[in-house]
């Protein structure tokens, strides 16, 4: 495994002195996606020490608009919205990546074995991930989380659920066309057990595009945690989180307090938008074949 | 013609075990979840006894499995079980007859709309290939799919509804203009009985939820238009007809655009379940009284028979869709019956 690795990271940096000699698109694209995430994840970090304020304590008037105290206005009960903003990316981040990692951990071994095995096995897990796959992946985890109750765990699991699927299909079509490898032929010959040619020549082969299907996923379940907390299904208040900020929000729009409801939502974009930077810049530079012509 | 009946056949035989399997997931969903779905209805500390009595009245004291076939048998003859709450005992179908309409409004609308945006934007982006133009819609197209809908569509609310006062931004239609129920439909409706007034209201209402909606799909049919059309724009047929001398523009919308198209279909409907998890947000938003509006109100009474049935109805929905989507695809394009 370790010479894999190795291999993997001398790979990654030598994209990035490629990407500096070249700066092309691509490059450019992974490194702003990981600059706004690097960010945010230091803003989550240090969110005590950013924040003026604590997020869940009425610390000024109800309703004011951003000024010099609050730069973000306070809302309804008089909580300073950039020190909730700050702290929101907090539950958001969790709920993405605990999700992300959950539906990897199932995703990923159940499409390894499924595509090794074959056979009917094969045939009813695919179905049933292709089931899952074609319906509308938040109003299943709409279902769920209604089900499960709140909780970081819980929506965790029900964003999960709907993810799991893309990392079937992804590594059972790694595993499917590895397995008629001639390298890997070699290895069944020599009397290779199946768990180390599982492990050894096709694992290494889905890393790859395991990092990229990761962060897509990340961006993907940050719209999704947000969407559940926004109709309600996500951490209670009075916890800061961005789509329960909105949805709140939301009843004040007709009078006009705009702040409420705006830095919330551009939160949840630029977040979404460094992950999906990172995961279609690193897609173009691992596999140039579906490059710009 | 007779590869497409055999094409149309198999793919309705590809349809049964697809609803099948989601039909049963919900229903293990909804059973085998931890906790209690009556007890979670209750106030905490109902007697047991009333519980249990509740239990009883909709069958899950019994096993399973006979719980399972009673379901799929309810299923099968239409019958989509009955609400604990707010009303007790009243029909869910009767409850999804009277919403899917609203939602399905909205879709064709918000259908239409991404799919001018998107494909006007996709292949103005692949005719001027590499230009600023061509690299401002490319970023349009991730970007818009990044912003949360139902931001974009409280963003909206506030720029056309609170500040311009242009538009509605909460409901379907104005007070007491409501049409006379015929599709349920309310633009057609309004229409066919000659309501003018309700007509612009329902006009009205619809314009803000269906941009929404639209915008947030536009990104992936702009994605999709300009690959596609740069997959056309390199074949033979496209270089023949720029030799024959014809206008660049002429090449690109008439001979391009109408051969990108057709992949576009397909798409259509892979959207359809996109647009569907994007109406229940959009509705949110917008209090559009349509399906998605209902599930979540219903998860609000913790009323699971409607839950479960509102997910089944909306499963398949998007089953049928994506049938009725390839067959019509298959028709188009021969090549993709073999």
């Amino acid at each position: 495994m370790e010479k894999e690795n190795e291999f993997f990271v001398n790979k990654f940096f030598g994209w990035l002195i490629k990407g500096a000699k070249w700066y092309g698109s691509e490059f450019y694209i992974t490194a702003i996606g990981s600059i706004i995430i690097l960010v945010i994840i230091l803003i989550t970090v240090f969110a005590p020490i950013i924040a003026p304020y604590n997020p869940i304590k009425f610390v000024g008037d109800t309703f004011s608009p951003p000024n010099s105290n609050f730069y973000m206005g306070t809302d309804n009960l008089g909580r300073d919205v950039f020190s909730r903003v700050i702290y929101g990316a907090r539950v958001v981040l969790s709920i993405a990546f605990l999700s992300s990692i959950f539906s990897a951990l199932l995703g990923i071994p159940l499409g390894l074995l499924s595509g090794f095995i074959g056979g009917k096995i094969d045939r009813i897990l695919s179905l049933i991930m292709d089931s899952i796959y074609s319906f509308p992946g938040l109003i299943l985890a709409i279902a769920m989380a209604a089900l499960l109750g709140p909780g970081i765990i819980n929506i965790s699991i029900a964003i999960a659920f709907v993810y799991v699927p893309t990392y079937f299909r992804m590594s059972r079509g790694h595993t499917l066309s590895i397995k008629e490898e001639l390298y890997v032929e070699a290895a069944k010959s020599l009397g290779a057990k199946s768990s180390t040619i599982l492990i050894k020549y096709i694992f290494p082969n889905v890393i790859q595009s395991i990092v990229v299907v990761f962060s897509l996923n990340i961006a993907d379940a940050i719209l999704t945690a947000a969407g559940l907390s926004f109709l309600g299904l996500g951490i209670p208040p009075p916890t800061p989180d961005w789509g329960m900020d909105l949805s709140q929000g939301r009843a004040f729009l007709p009078s006009g307090s705009w702040w409420i409801i705006t830095f919330p939502g551009i939160m949840i974009s630029v977040t979404t938008l460094g992950f999906s930077m990172i995961g279609e810049g690193l897609n173009e530079i691992l596999n140039p074949k579906i490059t710009e012509r | 013609m007779k590869s497409l009946r055999a094409y149309i056949i198999t793919r309705i035989f590809l349809t049964i075990p697809m609803i099948f399997i989601l039909v049963t997931l919900v229903f293990l969903i909804v059973r085998i979840m931890p906790g209690d779905p009556v007890r979670a209805m209750l106030r905490p500390g109902a007697p047991q006894e009333y519980v249990d009595n509740i239990k009883h009245s909709l069958g899950l004291d019994k096993p399973l499995i006979i719980q399972y076939f009673e379901y799929l048998y309810n299923l099968l003859r239409g019958d989509l079980g009955e609400s604990l709450a707010p009303v007790q005992g009243r029909p869910i179908v009767k409850d999804l007859r009277e919403k899917f309409p609203a939602t399905l409004e909205l879709s064709i609308f918000s259908m239409a709309i991404s799919m001018v945006i998107g494909i006007f934007t996709g292949a103005y982006a692949a005719y001027k290939r590499r230009s600023f133009i061509d690299y401002g819609f490319r970023i349009y197209g991730i970007v818009i799919y990044t912003i949360p809908v139902f931001w974009l569509g409280l963003m909206l609310q506030m720029f056309f509804g609170v500040y311009l006062k242009l538009l509605p931004v909460y409901g379907r239609i104005g007070i007491g203009l409501t049409p006379e129920k015929i599709t349920g439909l309310f633009i057609l409706d309004s229409i066919l009985t000659g309501n003018m007034a309700g007509l612009v209201s329902a006009i009205k209402h619809l314009i803000l939820p269906s941009l929404t909606l639209g915008l947030y799909i536009s990104g992936v049919f702009t994605r999709l238009t300009r690959t596609n059309m740069l997959d056309v724009l390199s074949q033979d047929f496209i270089t023949a007809a720029r030799a024959r001398g014809l206008s660049e523009r002429v090449v690109v919308y008439k001979h391009a655009l109408k051969n990108a198209l057709i992949p576009i279909m397909t798409m259509m409907g892979l959207q359809f379940a996109l647009l569907l998890a994007g109406a229940v947000l959009t509705e949110t938003t917008f209090s559009w009284p349509g399906l998605g509006r209902f599930l979540i109100d219903r998860i609000l009474y913790r009323d699971f028979p409607s839950i479960q049935s509102s997910v089944v109805f909306i499963a398949i929905l998007v089953a049928v869709v994506s049938l009725l989507v390839d067959i019509i695809y298959s028709y188009l394009d021969p090549r993709i019956r073999y």
